[in-house]
């Protein structure tokens, strides 16, 4: 007799929850379809007329994308290519030179590895401010100053959250699967390409991701070490272009944030399962 | 060497030995190789840039060939600087706000997940959204939304202080509630369904589950999100300098120029950086004094919070 009524309840609950998740939703789309219907209206309009559809006179077609694509006497598709490759090239070499490093730190006792290992850790509690002065002399001293080298900067500055995870999980695997290898005659690096490398791909995933994440949105670093007039990231290129006097053209602006974002938004949707494992396992940084 | 290595009888003769012999002894010959790279890169971009950075905190220096060593002049004077305390004290208060702001909204978000109602991974998936796009390009985005709210009010989110404070706190859980909630819902499906269970049978309410039994088990995933908001709003920098860039600006009778929506790492870079700064040894003691509270923060933080986890 009682038993259908805390049922009802129960429904009633979830269809509470569920109405008002899908209001937050909303809420949560709100900004990104802001961007989007302004980036299809002309200047004037994007600060009387913000949340309006561009229809009418407001509607400028596709003239914010074309002139976004050279806006700030800088090409829009250059700081793309700059910011990948500066992606992709530091993914990579942080990918393959601190999960050799941390195989090493994990197998080997030795008091190098320890102080390496700690100091690591203790980098992920540095904030960038404190050595950000000091890291961009350095890095135009050694003419790390390029998108070609700055890899080499993020692999430095990047490296320790990077050990600490790939450490964390090389001790989790056996020992024994490495000492069989070792023991049918290979030679340690043949262990750790064929034997260490293919079990750390879960932990590869996380951190790659992380790392992209980290390295496509970073302002500072680039602007920082990099010749401003020359190379220019996204973040960098919206940076100037919003912090140069003058008025700007917020049409534009947005058809650019609109361009620089839609990347961003694919890769999530097509890899969104890695994407929230990965930061799930990153979660322990500090 | 090699042959002593590759003649597999005195490989076997190791087996007695602990764990690992047969690998560690060949390994460390190619320690070069493995440790090599990233200790070279990591003593470039974090070890030589940090001991530096110490060392020119106590000098004075335009550039750094003429430092001059002069002890800690510099931290008096960043102490004593008004638009340095100014910059604490809202970040404090900022921090403080946007912890408690993310950390309940984002365990609420949490939990309502956790319940088992239908689109659950579509939420999902648009809450953590935000978390893929940049400061700078965040920090534009909401200026343009809040103009465009502001304006019909004859404002504008660069002419008031608490217009600058609270949009940034919006804008800050717009990014942050995703990833803090994927972090709490990881700790809420590892709380045991026949502990839940057990607190329905005896007769407890949903509140009281949820603040006897849920709770406490996801303690752990607290004090991580926590430590994260706390820290995340301490070194905030991106969406600051996006969003209001630390106006509006109020000129004191001194003449010092406060930016009311400064915040550390903003005024950290703004001194380190603007044309008349007489010492960039002022920057750099601003910088250490900066990265002790970031770092010890974080670490009572940590210890606070962890004496209150369940025990396993």
């Amino acid at each position: 007799m009682d038993k259908g009524k805390p049922l009802s309840a129960e429904r009633r609950r979830k269809t509470i929850m569920s109405v008002v998740l899908a209001v937050i939703c909303i809420i949560y789309v709100l900004p990104v379809l802001t961007v989007v219907i302004n980036s299809f209206k002309y200047n004037t309009y994007v600060k009387t007329d913000t949340f309006a559809l561009p229809l009418g006179e407001m509607w400028a077609g596709f003239k914010n994308f074309i002139k976004g694509m050279t806006f700030g006497n800088y090409p829009f598709w250059k700081s793309a290519a700059y910011s990948l490759s500066i992606t992709v090239l530091s993914m990579a070499l942080i990918l393959l030179f601190t999960s050799m490093a941390a195989w090493y730190i994990a197998r080997v006792d030795s008091l190098v590895c320890k102080a390496i290992y700690y100091l690591c850790v203790f980098s992920m509690v540095v904030p960038f401010q404190m050595v950000m002065f000091t890291l961009s002399k350095t890095a135009d001293k050694l003419h790390l100053n390029t998108p070609w080298t700055i890899p080499i900067v993020y692999l430095g500055f990047g490296a320790g959250l990077a050990i600490f995870m790939f450490v964390g999980f090389v001790k989790s695997i056996p020992i024994e699967i490495e000492e069989a290898a070792a023991i049918d005659g290979c030679g340690p690096i043949r262990t750790f390409f064929s034997v260490v490398l293919p079990m750390l791909k879960p932990t590869m995933i996380s951190v790659g991701i992380l790392e992209i994440m980290w390295v496509w949105n970073d302002y500072l670093l680039p602007a920082l070490v990099l010749d401003i007039n020359e190379y220019r990231t996204i973040p960098i290129h919206i940076q100037y272009l919003k912090g140069s006097y003058g008025t700007v053209d917020l049409g534009a602006t947005m058809a650019l944030i609109l361009m620089s974002i839609i990347p961003v938004i694919v890769f999530y949707l097509l890899c969104q399962k890695h994407i929230i494992k990965g930061v799930a396992a990153g979660a322990v940084k500090g | 060497m090699s042959r002593k290595t590759d003649n597999p009888n005195r490989v076997r003769k190791r087996d007695k030995h602990p764990a690992g012999q047969p690998l560690k002894r060949p390994m460390r010959k190619w320690s070069w190789l493995f440790l090599g790279p990233v200790t070279a890169a990591f003593i470039i971009g974090f070890v030589w840039p940090f001991i530096q950075g110490i060392y020119l905190s106590m000098c004075s220096f335009k550039l750094i060939r003429d430092a001059k060593f002069i002890g800690f002049g510099n931290y008096l004077t960043a102490l004593k600087d008004a638009t340095f305390v100014h910059a604490f004290w809202y970040t404090a208060l900022f921090a403080v706000v946007s912890v408690i702001l993310i950390n309940v909204l984002a365990f609420a978000v949490a939990y309502a997940l956790t319940q088992g109602i239908r689109g659950s991974n579509l939420y999902r998936t648009v809450f953590f959204m935000p978390n893929l796009i940049g400061g700078i390009v965040l920090g534009y985005i909401w200026s343009m939304i809040f103009d465009g709210i502001l304006s019909r009010y004859g404002t504008s989110i660069l002419m008031e202080t608490r217009f600058g404070f609270w949009g940034l706190i919006i804008l800050m859980c717009w990014q942050q509630i995703g990833y803090m909630m994927i972090i709490y819902i990881a700790g809420l499906q590892a709380v045991p369904d026949d502990m839940i269970e057990a607190a329905r049978i005896d007769g407890a309410t949903k509140w009281q589950t949820l603040w006897h039994i849920t709770i406490p088990n996801v303690m752990p995933s607290i004090t991580i999100c926590t430590f994260l908001s706390l820290t995340n709003g301490f070194k905030l920098f991106d969406q600051n300098l996006a969003l209001t860039g630390g106006q509006p600006f109020i000129i004191q009778p001194d003449g010092t120029n406060i930016k009311t929506t400064e915040m550390l790492a903003l005024n950290i870079y703004n001194t380190f950086y603007s044309s008349n700064s007489a010492s960039k040894g002022v920057a750099q003691s601003k910088a250490v004094i900066f990265f002790i509270l970031v770092a010890t923060l974080g670490l009572i933080q940590l210890a606070y919070t962890r004496k209150r986890e369940v025990q396993q």
